[in-house]
């Protein structure tokens, strides 16, 4: 059989030229996917707010994203007289560089072969490759951080701050989430993980098995749900985009940046966007595993046919990112750190320490009773939590009647509360002629009438004008 | 020599100099980024030595979130662009308690370990691998981990009472 499932032992036999070939496949994957990426995002956001988006450059505009960055090429590379020369050049360098090395343990399929040599599809994989990619992801936040420094400027030091901040936040929910991730499938490599959703784990409902499928999105959902707003956080999309929120910030840590540099940090923010994306299908959506209808075909998951069913997966998930991106206005920073701190981190931990429990519970031969006991004990100490939890009660704030009763004796008189104040004989007037005029058009007053239709603004041509 | 002994040496030195550059230079933000060539060296040599887990989780915890903190705190204050003149302190201190820890823990694992050689078996069940390491983690070494991470916990509360003398203030002045 040619194709199969790669493990750990199959990887670092290659000769030289077929590395060569995936990492230059790896590659051009993440700059094409980038270039195809800024085309799509425009385009679905053109759709979803109901106007053509870029249609000029190229079919359907494809070529739109070249053209601009042929463009960039040829503008003129500024640098503020203020900023620290070395560093202001390597920070965009960063941010690419590590955005392109989290390709190299992305597994893109099974094992195939290539010019006769029988190789993987995925640059290589160490038995911690989900740690490398969450290390290198860390390592990309130096781009923007000192990219905001070394401007030497306001706006890009308090973008470079908030992204310091947000990402370090982010960090610690991500790694939370993935703990979940290894706990089922025993392994950190991702060609492992991709493997271990392949087997249907069954379940049993009332005494009648059913097998589930063994996607690590329906397994472990609330994993899913905390990592995939996390990826959000830390690859800086909105609503989450506050290192560059343009709306205060200007661009935040690029404000300073332009010409190839500033493409650099585009380059790095959607190849980060691409490798979320890939990220997720791999620990999640069982990376290059064909869906349920089509897996029924056992030729599905061998051979190329899988990097079909990998780059539809991850066109769905960064459909998935722009769709929030149309739909969801930033969030303040408080409240994203807020999110980040009081809400994900104390779910996250809390779901690892309830899927810990159940491993345990299943590996420990404890009889269904105990089991139950066990739940049941844990359940109520849950509940007892919650029934007697100091809530935090919200200081009331006394009335108009009553700050006015608790006014110290010799202050001001003041006029009673409850004063109706008579209409004025003008507004009177106003308000029957409006009557006269709703009533139907009657010649009496046609002075007073006029002005005041006109004021209504009940005329829609004037109203578009204005917009 | 082999090809480990030759990448030990290189990647210590790097360390030992980054060290050094961190102590010396005037430049604030770049002693953060000399820090970070440190612990990236130290990170390889744990490669080297086939500890992937080790290696990793220090380039994410220490390089991707502890200087970043660090870099945090200085662009907070004042985020200095350019060497900054005030920051000369006498260094003899400073270098006697540096020297003599060096020295004193070089001494230490010399004399302890002299030539034991430590084979270095590759794969899952090396010294290094993940599953290895977890285990000795939570069954020899759980007591002292802990005990660490309560002394962290401890040190961060007596920073903020430190830093913030209206913590304590409500008890005492009761006009507040």
């Amino acid at each position: 059989m040619l194709s199969q499932a790669p493990t750990l032992a199959d990887f670092g036999h290659d000769t030289w030229w077929v590395i060569i070939i995936k990492v230059l496949a790896a590659f051009v994957f993440g700059v094409v996917m980038t270039l195809l990426g800024v085309w799509f995002e425009r385009r679905m956001i053109g759709w979803m707010q109901v106007r053509p988006g870029p249609n000029r450059a190229g079919p359907f505009g494809l070529l739109q994203t070249l053209a601009d960055g042929l463009k960039m090429a040829f503008k003129e590379d500024l640098r503020p007289r203020g900023s620290d020369r070395l560093v202001f050049l390597i920070a965009p360098c960063i941010s690419a560089v590590c955005a392109l090395t989290a390709l190299a343990v992305i597994p893109f399929g099974p094992i195939v072969s290539i010019f006769g040599e029988r190789t993987p599809l995925q640059v290589t994989d160490v038995p911690v490759a989900v740690l490398v990619l969450l290390a290198v992801s860390a390592l990309s936040v130096y781009g923007v951080v000192l990219g905001g420094w070394a401007s030497g400027s306001p706006y890009p030091l308090l973008g470079g701050l908030r992204a310091s901040a947000q990402m370090i936040s982010y960090e610690v929910t991500m790694g939370l989430a993935v703990v979940t991730v290894f706990m089922l499938a025993g392994s950190m490599s991702t060609s492992e993980i991709v493997a271990a959703q392949a087997s249907n784990p069954e379940l049993s409902i009332g005494g009648a098995t059913l097998a589930v499928p063994g996607w690590y999105v329906l397994l472990l959902l609330p994993t899913f749900v905390i990592f995939a707003i996390s990826a959000v956080g830390e690859t800086n999309r909105l609503p989450f985009d506050l290192p560059e929120a343009e709306s205060e910030l200007v661009a935040g840590f690029m404000t300073e940046y332009s010409s190839l540099k500033f493409a650099l940090f585009m380059l790095s923010e959607y190849i980060h966007m691409v490798v979320a994306s890939a990220v997720i299908t791999t620990l999640f959506l069982a990376g290059w595993r064909a869906p349920w209808p089509v897996s029924v075909w056992d030729g599905a998951n061998q051979g190329w046919w899988p990097l079909l069913w990998f780059m539809g997966k991850v066109v769905l998930v960064m459909f998935v990112f722009v769709w929030l991106r149309a739909t969801l206005p930033r969030l303040r920073y408080d409240q994203f750190m807020r999110l980040g701190w009081k809400v994900l981190i104390p779910l996250a931990l809390g779901w690892v320490l309830v899927l810990g429990g159940t491993r345990v519970a299943q590996v420990s031969d404890l009889s269904r009773s105990e089991q139950l006991w066990l739940g049941g004990a844990v359940a109520a100490v849950l509940l007892l939590a919650v029934l007697f939890w100091p809530a935090r009660r919200q200081p009331s704030r006394p009335s108009p009647a009553e700050q006015v009763a608790a006014r110290p004796p010799g202050s001001f008189p003041l006029p009673p509360l409850d004063l109706q104040v008579p209409p004025s004989p003008q507004a009177r007037r106003a308000v029957a002629a409006k009557r006269t005029a709703a009533s139907g058009r009657s010649e009496a007053e046609p002075a007073v009438k006029r002005p005041l239709e006109g004021r209504a603004g009940t005329d829609p041509e004037g109203g578009e004008q204005d917009g | 020599m082999t090809v480990a002994d030759v990448l030990l040496l290189g990647l210590g030195a790097v360390a030992v100099g980054a060290g050094l550059c961190v102590v010396t230079t005037a430049h604030l933000v770049r002693a953060g980024l000399y820090l970070v060539v440190c612990l990236g060296a130290l990170a390889g040599m744990f490669l080297v030595l086939t500890a992937e887990l080790v290696a990793w989780v220090q380039v994410l915890i220490y390089v991707g979130a502890v200087v970043v903190l660090l870099l945090f705190a200085v662009m907070l204050t004042r985020a200095p662009i350019g060497a900054s003149g005030d920051l000369d302190r006498p260094g003899w201190p400073g270098l006697l308690v540096g020297a003599g820890a060096g020295l004193g823990l070089a001494a230490l694992f010399v004399d302890a370990y002299r030539w034991t050689s430590v084979s270095l078996p590759d794969g899952p069940d090396g010294p290094g691998s993940a599953g290895v390491l977890g285990g000795e983690l939570f069954r020899s070494w759980v007591l002292p981990f802990e005990v660490l991470s309560v002394l962290l916990l401890a040190a961060l509360v007596g920073a903020i009472i430190v830093s913030r003398p209206d913590v304590g203030a409500s008890d005492r002045g009761a006009e507040r």
